[in-house]
């Protein structure tokens, strides 16, 4: 009580200095943010989430998108745990961002961490990666129905590598089994890109990885994408048929979403939501996600709140399936 | 000589005087953030990279190689001087640099870094230029197995026994590997050991913490202790005459500094590994290699070299994997490696078929960047040797200010500076009931490697523990720490048995070693 | 005096038991399904192995054999404490008030009142280090230090320097 107060007594205090200053006036009824934004990351240095959180940043500062910097800060403790338990403890701040992927509402399922995302002030959905079923160019497996066949006779010891479990890949992994009744040895490991690299070096028989992480050994024409898992085929890849079209109903978004504290101002939230949308519209983006396969439609507000829901409820089944 | 071309035109564009300006500030500044206890290259490199978008393409390069060379050299300087390592890839140079300084040789263990650094450096770039290409195989042949063994070698080559009391070692590797499971469990998915669910340790127990609240606040509690009967404050002097005398002496160094190159490039090329294993086992080699091992850890030089060379030629060559695999193998070259998607480029094997000018601009980058971190470290040791004629207390208060909110800055959290205290004085007490530190500090770098490999291994292979020999390179690296674990204790017998009088061979002679 | 080593070979002994107790809620035997051992079988059997260490080492000095005093100045008690509380505080503080006031208020108690040194050089060095860390860390390197109740006096420096 005494520190709130405090605080907004020194807040009064301050207003009188920075008139004086005569820094940052702003414009009547538009919120500005007063000091650098925080972006956490709810991933570790490196990773999917990681580079577009930083893309972001870059292309904030470099278009002067916004008046202070954007600080990217990386909370992947827990697959994430820590970052939403950050972002609840942040509850009414106006300078707080966080870049999400599907922990944001995985984790708070299976682990019970006294979160609840929809609390949160959603902002922008800006992308959905996709997931594409790869084998190393070596092996003989050229369709679907060949890796099928190849991993039932391998008796449960075909190696499926992937990121840590009850990630993404592990719940597509999850539903390639389901779907077509056999078993994998699912391998974790720590990112994306240390799976490729074990895949190109055999020491793993195939993964879901994203296109991007694959990308560079795919060029070389050291790995072979079977099956994509969206509903219709990816540009980069016009000859990948989608598990859809072969008959199979597995179809697996990874999202980048940005959300807010709860208790954020609305003007604050319109902010942000704003200056995401100018930055969806950048060419550095649109060329960005071109490149990496990333599916880049834009939701904002309550749509996007709908959408986490919806998604938290299929990831529930899918859970409760998988274990 | 196609090779050539592309080499010198990357000098071109490196050498302009635009660029030198660049290399310059890089290093400049990478050398303050680096010897900042708790920051390292990969704060430099995060700040710089949204600048990259700002400057000519060719720049950033170069501006990001001056950083990541600058921070490297200056990781040691906090290593020595004040004896935290300013990352955990300069933890090994702080065993003999630190009691370096205390003898009043820091201005010596300074220039021997330096020169040390720029040696590993400059044989790893060579060594990158010539077969960076070819040796990306090796690395993909690494697999978990592989990985396993790699750190069992560095761990058995850093340990090994004798030396210390034994239980009290095995005491703090099991506390440092203990440590090191605290957060989330990759294989399972599960958190584990997070004390009543509090979120600061979710993402585990960072080696910076340790290093900093056993090596800061444990060493300046110790240091106030023992400053009444033992003054510290040294009247380190240094003159140009002193510089070059002691890179003179440096020449005495030579297979130590060849060793550690060598090594060095080749564990930081492995993807997993990286500079931090390259640094201990470079250590280790040099102590059993060594006439004198018992002089390690009482402020020889060799201890001071060997780290340095293997961890600046691990941090080049950890640039392997990134460029021609994709693979970060640390948090910097994960930035970088965010950095080029950026910029456009794609890091894969194809990276040096498709964008040549961006490769060899690269590597010609780390050669001036290389060369002017040395030159620009060597200018600034008396500035640093000067620091350490601060009085006792003031000393002291900076030191305790610098663990605080260099203990904060890297994660940004209140909770990590409440455990460096804890550590602190935890360390202090340790320290003082004589349990060795370093084992616990190594088993907190390579826990999370060692078990994580161990159990992929163990999961690809259903569960059959001999998937560790099967494997030829995986056997050999085990069948080498078993080499390496016996050795000592071989040694230890022989010795023991030809030498019996001269029992204390163990303590060693201060007297000899001052003079 | 006091017998140290067995304190802290108790102290090691009863944290090892502490982590076991955490340790046992994931499965620690050889994980038969998924090949190779449970996720709490590595920090359970090494605090077992370091639990045993330590009842080794607290034998020992019973037994007299390798019996170690601690050596203890204490006339450097005082100071030792003194410094101990007065971190303990600054933590505390930086949380409450911001590292910049709470370095600010630390080192010159520090350099004062346990150091001894002269007004002038005590305050040249507290309030220099203050300001040297805002450059340094804020507007140079973009990492944003502690600031609890004081946020709102850096608001009009942002302003400034961002």
């Amino acid at each position: 009580m005494v520190y709130k107060s405090l605080k907004t007594s020194i807040m009064g205090l301050v207003a009188g200095t920075s008139m004086i200053f005569g820094a940052n006036a702003a414009i009547a009824g538009d919120w500005q943010p007063q000091k650098p934004i925080t972006m956490v990351i709810m991933a570790g240095q490196g990773g999917g989430a990681d580079r577009i959180a930083r893309l972001f940043q870059s292309i904030i500062q470099k278009e002067n998108l916004a008046n202070m910097p954007i600080l990217p800060v990386n909370k992947g403790g827990g697959s994430g745990a820590e970052a939403l338990r950050f972002l609840k403890d942040q509850e009414g701040d106006a300078h707080t961002v966080m870049a999400t992927l599907n922990s944001y509402y995985t984790t708070p399922l299976r682990n019970d961490i006294g979160v609840d995302i929809a609390e949160f002030n959603p902002l922008a959905r800006m992308a959905m990666d996709t997931f594409v079923l790869w084998v190393n160019a070596d092996s003989d497996i050229k369709t679907l129905d060949d890796y099928v066949a190849a991993v039932s006779a391998a008796g449960g010891n075909w190696k499926m590598g992937g990121t840590g479990t009850g990630q993404e890949d592990s719940l597509v992994t999850a539903m390639l089994e389901k779907e077509f009744g056999i078993k994998h040895t699912y391998v974790p490991f720590k990112g994306g890109g240390t799976v490729a690299k074990n895949l190109v070096g055999n020491h793993i028989d195939s993964t879901v990885n994203n296109p991007a992480e694959q990308m560079g050994f795919w060029k070389a024409g050291k790995v072979r994408p079977i099956v994509a898992f969206t509903p219709d085929r990816l540009d980069v890849f016009p000859d990948v048929p989608t598990a859809k079209e072969l008959g199979h109903e597995i179809v697996y978004w990874m999202q980048r979403s940005f959300v807010a504290p709860k208790g954020m101002p609305t003007a604050a939230v319109d902010y942000y939501t704003e200056l995401f949308e100018k930055l969806a519209a950048t060419e550095e983006w649109q060329t960005y996600a071109k490149e990496k396969a990333l599916v880049a439609d834009m939701i904002t507000g309550s749509e996007l709140q709908d959408y986490f829901l919806d998604e938290r409820a299929k990831h529930k089944q899918i859970l409760a399936s998988s274990e | 000589m196609d090779l050539l071309t592309l080499l010198s035109d990357g000098f071109a564009t490196s050498l302009s005087p635009f660029n030198l300006m660049i290399v310059i500030l890089g290093v400049t500044a990478g050398l303050f953030i680096g010897a900042m206890p708790g920051l390292g290259s990969v704060n430099g490199v995060a700040i710089v990279l949204p600048l990259t978008f700002i400057v000519p393409p060719a720049s950033a390069i170069i501006l990001l190689a001056a950083i990541y060379y600058g921070a490297m050299y200056g990781g040691a300087i906090s290593s020595i001087l004040l004896g935290i390592p300013g990352a955990s890839t300069a933890v090994a140079t702080t065993f003999d640099g630190r009691p370096m300084a205390q003898k009043g040789e820091a201005a010596l263990a300074l220039i021997a870094a330096a020169f040390a650094s720029f040696v590993g450096g400059t044989v790893a770039v060579i060594l990158f230029t010539l077969f960076a290409v070819p040796l990306a195989d090796v690395a993909l042949a690494f697999g978990p197995a592989e990985e396993f063994a790699l750190v069992l070698l560095a761990f058995t080559t850093f340990v090994g026994l004798g030396g210390d009391d034994i239980l009290k070692t095995i005491i703090m590797i099991c506390l440092g590997l203990v440590l090191s499971t605290v957060g989330l469990d990759l294989i399972s998915g599960q958190p584990r050991l997070i004390f009543g669910d509090l979120p600061g340790f979710y993402s585990g127990v960072s080696f910076l913490v340790l290093a900093i609240g056993v090596y800061g606040i444990g060493e300046v509690l110790y240091t106030i202790e023992t400053s009444k009967s033992n003054p510290t404050v040294s009247n380190a002097k240094i003159t140009f005459k002193d510089v070059i005398s002691g890179l003179k002496t440096m020449r005495r160094y030579t297979k130590t500094m060849s060793l550690g190159s060598f090594l060095g490039f080749f564990v930081g090329m492995l993807p997993a590994a990286g500079a931090t294993p390259a640094s201990l086992m470079a250590y280790g080699l040099a102590k059993q290699t060594s006439k004198k091992p018992e002089t390690f850890g009482k402020g020889n030089i060799e201890g001071v070299v060997a780290p340095e060379t293997a961890n600046n030629a691990a941090s080049t060559g950890s640039l392997l994997p990134m460029l021609t695999l994709g693979i970060p193998g640390s948090p910097t070259t994960a930035l970088l490696l965010g950095g080029m998607v950026m910029w456009g480029l794609m890091p894969g094997p194809m990276l040096f078929i498709d964008q040549p000018d961006f490769v060899w601009g690269l590597i010609s980058s780390l050669y001036t960047a290389n060369v002017a971190a040395v030159l620009i470290n060597i200018a600034l040791i008396p500035l640093f040797v000067w620091a350490l004629r601060m009085p006792f207390s003031v000393l002291c208060a900076i030191v305790l200010v610098l663990c605080i909110v260099g203990g904060f800055a890297p994660n940004q959290k209140m909770h990590d500076v409440w455990l460096i205290v804890v550590f602190g004085f935890a360390g202090y007490f340790l320290r003082k009931a004589d349990y060795p530190l370093a084992p616990l500090v190594l088993a907190l770098v390579l826990g999370p490697l060692m078990e994580k490999s161990f159990r992929q291994t163990l999961i690809a292979e259903q569960g059959n523990i001999f998937a560790f020999i099967e494997r030829p390179l995986s056997a050999t690296f085990i069948f080498l720490s078993l080499l390496f674990f016996i050795w000592p204790i071989v040694g230890l017998l022989r010795k023991s048995k030809q030498e019996h009088p001269h029992f204390s061979s163990k303590r060693p002679n201060f007297s000899r070693q001052n003079s | 005096m006091i017998n140290a080593d067995r304190i802290i070979a108790s102290l090691i002994m009863i944290s090892a038991l502490y982590f076991m107790w955490h340790a046992v809620s994931l499965p620690i035997g050889w994980n038969g399904l998924e090949g190779g051992p449970g996720g709490g079988a590595f920090p359970f059997w090494l605090s077992l192995v370091m639990l045993l260490c330590a009842a080794g080492v607290f034998w020992r000095s019973t037994s007299g054999s390798k019996f170690q005093r601690f050596a203890f100045d204490m006339s450097m008690v005082k100071p030792i404490f003194l410094v101990s509380v007065g971190l303990v505080f600054t933590v505390f503080l930086t949380s409450m008030i911001g590292a910049h006031l709470a370095v600010f208020l630390f080192l010159f108690w520090y350099l004062r009142f346990v150091g001894k040194h002269s007004l002038k050089l005590s305050v040249a060095i507290s309030v220099l280090t203050p300001i040297i860390m805002f450059f340094f860390f804020e507007v140079t390197l973009k990492i944003m230090l502690p600031k609890g109740v004081s946020e709102p006096l850096f608001l009009p420096l942002y302003a400034m320097f961002f």
